[in-house]
């Protein structure tokens, strides 16, 4: 196995027993980078001095027999919309190709901290807006798997780039699913957090009241170290919460002795792919004869999640992108002949269509008139949507869910079909709706391709997530299978 | 007697007086080189950011109080959508439907009536960037934004449309800034903009309900403009309708220098701001025992502290009304009857020389060395014959500009006052001797003449002498 198929945890071990430098880590993956970026296409941006400056820093930390941070010296992708100083952050957008921020996004300084290190900035759509990646200005990705067909999104180049082996964990954000449902068609572990547990300080938004950082790793182990160095309070987040970040590891145990697990039935009713559910219904058997205990639960305002998702987060959009007008930054259009030309050109030259969709649709939804028919009912219901969560987990401790309907689709496929599109997030966005904690896993293939689970959790139970997630992984295989590239 | 009536509400901006702006740690000091006191989050860099200063919410809890509005203990933070360039996010952090403070009220006066004003409510919000323009706006040929104010913090003060007159319209605004200046959460300049104001006009027929249509005036920089904008708008509108016309609905600017209003845009359409909650921003919820304390520990405000003159010092309402419209000027006249006790001599010479002095010069009481003590010794000269009034008014004009102790700048300038009987009787003979017909004129009833030659008196002496001996001296000799 070479360094760069290792996890985050294994490479820890070699460089404590000084069996490997984080610098030979580091040079690992970038040749990694230059044997396959060509087909998968993961990356926009590499920072490949600043990280082997990095590493090389670690290593003199080892030399002098410093304790060593478990993700020290390794290699991160972070998501393009999420902000390194210096670097440039596009957001896969015309609109940012140019823009350098002055300043690191909270997540960045911790893992800064920690001596992690940072080899670039991952492909996504445009402003995470999509669920196959397809919609980035820069150009698209591929799934490692198969790649005439997408990796999924929007942070579809972080997973491509786990699963790929460009980088061992990678950060991504979730707004109804974009981390969870790349990590199903890569194969790889995606962690959408509690809403508030990881600060949004630095995150280029999409939907405020849904965004989430999270991380994409190889198996749950690495989840569970990249929530410890990510979790917890930061002041320059009004949203961000107060309270006692655990040691995720220690909820890293090969037991579900006792947990109860509630199967939506709603998400397992037509719609979802019949190969799929068969993958989802063997997950669910090895999980009870390992002892959870399994039942039948019902969400029933579930099947309004997506419309509330989609009224939410393009209303929250249509405000959060207005900053994009040519004025102090990004893409300016020099040839308007006023101020009110120079906001239309710019902005309808630097955002993509399926931007411009959202926006429109979220300028619509908040406009005099049909703001309570459209936003206001869609508040509404998202209060239902947690209520049903809420009961369910008054009784359960997990929800399992599949995490698509589908496994990879081919490029091109759905691009000019988004109602087929925004139907990706079926499963996912009722989780950030209600703001709660959901782990992807892989759990089985149909036809070669990667399968996801979704195991659900309660506000802050990220603990009792990992620990199923775990259990699910020690008595399983499919975290070990690799794409053949 | 007028057959319309005209209908005034106002908004006034006041921005609070906090180190740092409402929503990051950037300074709040006026002036500075443009885009200097600005960071990611006062510039809406992508990823950044609001959190709330707490300050901004205790100022605009004790100006609400101090309003007499209901403090709400759940208010939110909504967006204000709408595209300027000044506005670093394109929408501006505002509070709509749920405010921090409501329904409360001022008591004007106004020709010698006391009039309530309802505030409909009052919300707290973030402060736009400025346009530097070369040259007028039209023809500039480009722009320059200063994010410097862009973050300040801002409470806007929606008045109920209770006003009838342009007084009227003044009288709230100075009441409102003295109560706000009493509770030292701004300092109320009007010029450094840190109080800005705009009118909503409309006239009706006398007697009759139903609002007219409205105009709404800006960029008034001073009272005098507010009042005379107003004005002159009621007349306009008065004259529009007279003449068969109609009122449009739209924005006016007054001009100062033409002293006009003229039309900025129209407000046919309303503009959509699409309103929502602000995602980034958790509600802001206000503990009654906080609101308590805040209430608590307000300074007295000018309406008591008027009641408490009249009572306490047996002043005028007149008086005690002009004391008090200013906290400093109030201040300083407590602090000066602690070393000269007779308010009413002390009222009179800050509300007469004292303020004519500071306002022909432009200052506020605060911008002059004058200290309260200096200005108790001033008049404990007068009050010992040391020197007459009239030689007070030169020595206080010495002091505002230097500094300088009264008895220094008498001293120095010779300015003691003659009460030597032997050294005026001198004088005032050789003024008698020179001056026949004066004489001959008092002595034949007209006793008015005696003014003259205290006059004459006074002059020769360049104003030392004692005025009551010359006046007595002079009596004496024209037996």
């Amino acid at each position: 196995m070479s360094l760069n198929q290792m996890t985050a945890h294994q490479l820890h071990q070699l460089m404590v027993n000084k069996e490997v430098s984080a610098e030979e880590i580091t040079t690992a993956v970038y040749k990694r980078i230059d044997a396959v970026e060509e087909k998968v296409k993961s990356f926009i941006t590499l920072t490949k001095e600043q990280a082997l400056e990095t590493a090389r820093n670690v290593d003199k930390q080892i030399a002098a027999g410093e304790k060593l941070s478990p993700l020290a010296g390794i290699p991160v992708a972070v998501k393009d919309n999420i902000c390194i100083t210096g670097v440039s952050t596009t957001c896969a957008s015309k609109m940012l190709a140019d823009y350098v921020p002055p300043f690191d996004a909270t997540v960045i300084e911790k893992l800064n901290a920690v001596g992690a290190v940072m080899v670039g900035k991952t492909n996504m759509d445009e402003f995470a807006m999509g669920s196959s990646t397809e919609t980035s200005t820069m150009h698209t990705t591929y799934n490692p798997w198969d790649t005439d067909r997408v990796p999924g999104g929007s942070s579809g180049g972080s997973a491509a780039a786990v699963a790929a082996d460009q980088c061992i964990v990678a950060l991504g954000t979730d707004t109804g699913g974009s981390i969870r449902q790349p990590a199903a068609f890569c194969g790889v572990v995606g962690i959408k957090p509690t809403y508030g547990a990881v600060s949004r300080y630095g995150a280029v938004p999409y939907a405020s009241s849904l965004d989430q950082i999270g991380p994409l790793t190889k198996d749950v182990t690495d989840g569970a170290l990249m929530l410890n160095a990510i979790c917890g309070h930061d002041h320059r987040d009004s949203t961000s919460a107060q309270y006692d970040v655990p040691d995720y590891t220690k909820y890293l145990e090969n037991n579900v002795q006792g947990l109860k697990i509630g199967i939506p039935k709603e998400y397992m009713a037509a719609g979802l792919g019949a190969n799929v559910r068969q993958v989802i219904e063997g997950a669910v058997a090895t999980l009870a004869n390992l002892g959870a205990e399994v039942e039948e639960v019902s969400l029933p305002h579930i099947k309004y999640a997506l419309p509330a998702y989609y009224l939410i987060a393009t209303a929250e959009a249509s405000s959060n992108l207005a900053r994009f007008d040519g004025v102090g930054f990004g893409y300016r259009d020099t040839d308007a002949d006023d101020i009110l030309q120079m906001f239309i050109k710019s902005r309808s030259e630097g955002f993509g269509e399926e931007v411009k969709r959202r926006i429109m649709l979220g300028t619509y939804a908040l406009s005099a008139g049909f703001y309570d028919a459209y936003y206001l009912k869609a508040l509404k219901v998202r209060t239902l949507i947690k209520q049903d969560f809420d009961q369910v987990f008054e009784k359960y401790d997990l929800i399992l869910s599949p995490t698509t309907p589908t496994p990879a689709f081919k490029v091109g496929e759905n691009i000019d079909d988004p109602i087929k599109m925004y139907l990706q997030d079926i499963f996912t966005s009722s989780v950030n709706l209600a703001g709660v904690p959901s782990i992807c896993l892989p759990c089985g293939f149909v036809d070669g391709l990667p399968v996801g689970m979704q195991l659900i959790g309660k506000p802050f139970g990220e603990g009792t997530m990992l620990r199923a997630a775990y259990t699910f992984e020690q008595n399983t295989e499919f975290h070990r299978q690799r794409p053949a590239l | 007697m007028t057959k319309w009536e005209a209908v005034i509400g106002l908004e006034v901006h006041v921005e609070l007086k906090t180190n740092t702006k409402i929503f990051c740690n950037c300074s709040t000091e006026f002036g500075g080189d443009p885009n200097t006191h600005v960071c990611p989050v006062c510039l809406g860099l992508p990823g950044t950011l609001p959190v709330l200063n707490k300050k901004v919410v205790e100022y605009a809890v004790k100006a609400g109080l101090a309003l007499n509005c209901e403090i709400a203990s759940y208010s939110k933070f909504d967006r204000k959508n709408y595209y300027y360039p000044d506005l670093p996010k394109n929408y501006q952090v505002s509070q709509f439907d749920l405010p921090i403070a409501k329904g409360g009220y001022l008591d004007i006066e106004v020709g010698g009536e006391t009039k309530r004003i309802g505030i409909h409510h009052m919300h707290m919000e973030e402060d736009a960037g400025k346009l530097v323009h070369q040259g007028t706006i039209m023809a500039s040929p480009y722009t320059l934004v200063d994010y410097n104010r862009g973050g300040m913090p801002l409470v806007e003060i929606v008045s109920e449309p209770d006003m009838r007159s342009a007084e009227e319209a003044r009288a709230y605004v100075e009441k409102l800034r003295s109560v706000i200046q009493y509770t030292g959460v701004s300092d109320c300049k009007m010029q450094e903009g840190s109080l800005r104001c705009d009118a909503n006009v409309s006239v009706r027929p006398v007697g009759t309900t139903k609002l007219g249509t409205k105009t709404e005036i800006k960029n008034m920089n001073s009272f005098k403009a507010l009042q005379r904008a107003v004005e002159y708008e009621i007349e306009r509108q008065i004259e529009v309708l007279e003449d068969g016309g109609k009122i449009v609905q739209e924005t006016r600017t007054w001009d100062e220098a033409k002293g006009i209003t003229i039309s900025m845009r129209s407000k046919e359409e309303a503009q959509d701001y699409r309103y929502f909650p602000d995602p980034d921003l958790v509600p802001v919820v206000i503990d009654e025992q906080w609101v308590k304390e805040l209430r608590d520990g307000l300074p007295e405000l000018p309406d008591s502290r008027k009641a408490r003159y009249v009572e306490q010092y047996s002043l005028p309402a007149y008086d005690a009304s002009v004391l008090t419209a200013i906290k400093e000027m109030s201040d300083f006249f407590e602090e000066v009857l602690d070393y000269f006790p007779q308010p009413k001599v002390v009222s009179n010479w800050i509300m007469g020389d004292l303020s004519g002095l500071l306002n022909a010069n432009q200052q506020e009481l605060t911008d002059s060395p004058i200290t309260a003590k200096q200005f108790a010794e001033l008049l404990k000269l007068i009050d010992q014959g040391t020197i007459s009034g009239k030689i007070a008014k030169t020595v206080l004009e010495e002091m505002v500009a230097t500094g300088k102790e009264p008895a220094t700048i008498v001293k120095e300038k010779g300015l003691v006052q003659i009460s030597d009987e032997g050294e005026l009787t001198k004088i005032i003979e050789e003024i008698i001797a020179n001056n026949p017909k004066s004489v001959e004129d008092y002595r034949n009833g007209k006793t008015a003449a005696i003014g003259f030659l205290v006059g004459q008196t006074m002059k020769a002496t360049k104003g030392k002498a004692n005025p009551g001996l010359v006046n007595k001296l002079l009596k004496e000799k024209l037996q």
